[in-house]
């Protein structure tokens, strides 16, 4: 290569980096000012959301943004101890939603947020593959030593209730693997790779054909509550955008989403 | 740059700085995190029975994978050095073979070994019906998942010492009455050595330290198939200070292996 | 320096080496045939490039031959393996082995018929004499390039093989060693007695260790008889200028 093109070529490379990192540093969402009431900046609304409720929320954020043009929705979801400690560790959120009591009370004791309600719970169902190979009926299939099953592992909300719920029924399962989350559970029995798993109810929904489910009576009693609050200190430029949220969430909107994806009255 | 009297052997400046930077992006995050480890309750922390079942698992199914490394990527190493007088596209398609776990990302090769050997899969029905073998959820299954993604770099390794060797000194052996099994016993396998033993300490490390295939495939059950990896991630979202005393114990075990081992044999480092 | 005095020349049992090879190698087809009796080293002499170690490759059975054959006494050997050939070689650069102390590479021969131990003790007489026994546990990249040369003389010896090849003996070595290492190099050869091919571009090498001369250009025969005989009536242009840089 001579000296002119490594020139040109090195010009050429930073030119393409600066443009890049320009691109990187401009605020996501930004769009022109549309006619908007409350605020004339467009603005990002980051709600870090429990993996089992995720979908829910993702239609949740559609119909808010309906409501207010001005403000895009930005939907994270994870393990809810995991979202937990990214945020204590300091990751931008506004919302956080989570599945059960203890990962919002580790939020609430580091000062991030205030006043959580809940908005939702869960019930725990059985889940087979679709045709359910193993002939499963109940939860007392649970302690046959030779069906693959996988569950939350306990330290988990849906692990936790699935302790819980097993206790009460005097079952001692065994299972094959402990999964960090719901949905990896689900998986591995919409793969056909166990023969029972235990998921929330919503879960077997949202995966319709692929998966078979089978009620617990007892499952009534062991109910997820789900908190919502809002950051005390707003990532989002658009301070009231969390509260609005919350309250679309709680609110008739919001509730039948959630309704119609098998969650029930908090 | 032109090299002024005395200064040859001086990297230029920049160079030096920007190596400084990639230096530190290496260095500052585990020097992070050893300084916020939970030191005081370190040793309550690593005598838990969770973290001393990740520990011992990961140890031993590593050394089982490396030995299960060992024995298939020699032969392997040598086909490879050997297909250089193949036509291109045999030799380009085994390489690719050997190369492809290498640039996959471990998910992905968790999923294709449920392919093959979960119940659905070709093997894995036959396994079941025939044998009454489950291979997922299983120990062996970790052991497989960490063969996997470890196998390439022990390949590599002796391939590399293979291809460097002067080969007339097999040529040499012969003259001298030795078979092509003593050749490859006397002549070509100490010569290797080297880069055999490099091969193994890198195997080891990735078998360790691997995690997206395991828990796809093999998943996480504790004592069985809850590697050391898996139960860092998973303490990360309940409890962060097992999660980092897991990651410290990770990093020593690391650390220590690497101590061990004699200069030569580390990767990047000629005898 | 001096040599311990040499045993007595082995007894003529020793058989003949009749080749008569074709050989390929990249885009020259080369071609010779001739006898080596024991007793009266042969040097193939020819420019570089002329074929000469493919030659010696080819005896050797390193190297496949396309056509002809190599017979050591009455025994046809170019069908098999040069492990069962029983044919020494000296190879340009040694070709010692690195991992192998001085003693272990002597002794390597033995080793491969028998036991460490017993292959090791076999190889004592031979390094007592080519002078190897205090560089007995250096390893090859220790040692100079006269005491390497010994080494793989001594080694390919060691394994008592019927014919030995030698590849450019000297070229290895620094100018000032090289005539003491000739004339070691001859009384080595003259105590081996067996037959003995040795290929070389000098004809002062050709001078002090063989017998009759072969010349090999671009891979044919141009020439063989003793140097007497080729000073007397050079058969081509080469050979000419060849004896006329040795005169000098």
């Amino acid at each position: 290569m001579t000296r002119t093109h490594a020139r040109a070529a090195w010009l050429a490379a930073v030119l393409t980096a600066a443009l890049a990192l320009a691109g990187c540093a401009a605020e996501p969402g930004s769009r022109p000012d549309a006619s908007s009431p409350t605020d004339a900046a467009p603005a990002t609304l980051t709600v870090f959301a429990a993996a089992s409720v995720a979908e829910a929320f993702e239609e949740i954020a559609d119909g808010f943004e309906a409501r207010h043009p001005h403000l895009e929705v930005v939907v994270n979801s994870g393990g809810s101890g995991a979202l937990a400690q990214q945020i204590v560790a300091g990751a931008p959120a506004d919302v956080f939603a989570s599945a059960a009591q203890p990962p919002m009370q580790q939020v609430v004791d580091a000062g991030l947020a205030e006043a959580p309600t809940d908005f939702a719970t869960n019930t725990l169902e059985l889940v087979v593959p679709a045709g359910n190979p193993a002939g499963v009926s109940g939860l007392d299939d649970l302690d046959r030593p030779e069906l693959r099953v996988a569950l939350c592992d306990a330290s988990v909300p849906c692990g936790a209730a699935s302790v819980e719920l097993l206790e009460r029924a005097g079952l001692t399962a065994v299972p094959d693997t402990l999964e960090s989350d719901v949905k990896a559970v689900l998986t591995k029995v919409i793969l056909d790779e166990v023969d029972a798993a235990l998921v929330y109810r919503t879960d077997v929904i949202a995966a319709g054909a692929a998966v078979e489910g089978i009620e617990v009576p007892t499952a009534a009693s062991v109910v997820n509550h789900y908190p919502i609050a809002a950051m005390s200190d707003a990532a989002s430029s658009d301070a009231g955008a969390a509260a609005a949220f919350v309250a679309f969430v709680t609110g008739t909107e919001g509730r039948a989403v959630l309704e119609a994806a098998g969650f029930g009255a908090p | 740059m032109a090299a002024r009297p005395g200064t040859t052997g001086r990297l230029a400046w920049p160079v030096v700085a920007v190596a400084a930077l990639g230096l530190a992006l290496l260095v500052l995050p585990l020097a992070a995190l050893v300084l916020r480890a939970p030191w005081s309750d370190l040793a309550g922390l690593l005598a838990r029975e969770s973290v001393l079942q990740a520990l011992l698992l990961s140890f031993g199914t590593a050394l089982v994978a490396t030995a299960l490394c060992l024995l298939l990527g020699v032969p392997l190493a040598a086909l490879l050095a050997r297909a250089a007088g193949w036509p291109t596209l045999p030799r380009r398609l085994l390489r690719a073979a050997v190369t492809v776990p290498l640039v996959l990302p471990p998910v992905v090769g968790g999923i294709a070994l449920l392919q093959l050997l979960g119940r659905r899969g070709p093997l894995g029905s036959t396994l079941e019906q025939w044998f009454g073998i489950t291979v997922p959820f299983t120990t062996g299954a970790v052991v497989i998942a960490q063969v996997f993604v470890a196998l390439p770099f022990l390949v590599f390794a002796v391939e590399g010492a293979l291809r460097t060797g002067d080969r007339r000194t097999e040529l040499a052996a012969a003259t001298l009455g030795a078979s092509r099994w003593q050749v490859f016993r006397h002549v070509t396998l100490p010569l290797v050595a080297p880069g055999v033993a490099a091969g193994a300490v890198l195997c080891f490390s990735r078998a360790l330290g691997e995690f997206g295939a395991t828990i796809t495939f093999a998943g996480s059950l504790p004592g069985v198939t809850r590697t050391l990896p898996i139960a860092s991630y998973l303490a990360m979202q309940t409890d962060p200070d097992e999660a980092i005393a897991l990651a410290l114990l990770l990093l020593a075990v690391s650390i220590a292996v690497l101590l061990l081992l004699r200069d030569r044999w580390l990767p990047g480092v000629r005898g | 320096m001096t040599l311990p005095t040499p045993p007595a020349a082995r007894s003529a049992l020793r058989p003949m080496l009749h080749a008569d090879v074709t050989v390929t190698r990249g885009a020259m087809r080369i071609a010779a045939a001739f006898d080596a009796a024991p007793g009266h080293p042969l040097a193939i002499i020819g420019p570089n490039g002329a074929g000469k170690s493919s030659l010696l490759a080819a005896i050797a059975g390193l190297v496949p031959l396309d056509a002809g054959g190599v017979v050591i006494g009455d025994r046809e050997v170019d069908g098999l393996a040069p492990d069962r050939r029983r044919i020494g070689m000296v190879f340009q650069d040694y070709v010692l082995f690195p991992h192998l102390s001085v003693r272990d590479n002597v002794a390597f021969a033995a080793r491969m018929r028998g036991r460490r131990s017993t292959a090791r003790t076999a190889a004592d007489p031979w390094l007592e004499r080519y002078g190897l026994t205090s560089l007995a546990d250096r390893l090859p990249t220790e040692l100079s390039g006269g005491q390497a040369q010994r080494v793989a003389l001594a080694r390919a010896l060691a394994a008592d093989p019927e014919v030995l090849l030698l590849d450019e003996p000297m070229s290895a070595l620094d100018v000032e060693v090289r005539a003491d290492m000739r004339d070691e190099l001859a009384t080595h050869v003259r105590e081996f007695g067996g037959a003995t091919v040795i290929v070389t571009h000098s004809p002062a090498d050709a001078a002090a260790l063989a017998d009759r001369v072969l010349v090999l250009e671009a891979g044919r025969v141009t020439q063989r008889g003793t140097l007497d005989e080729l000073r007397a009536a050079p058969a081509t242009p080469y050979v000419e200028r060849m004896l006329a840089a040795s005169a000098e």
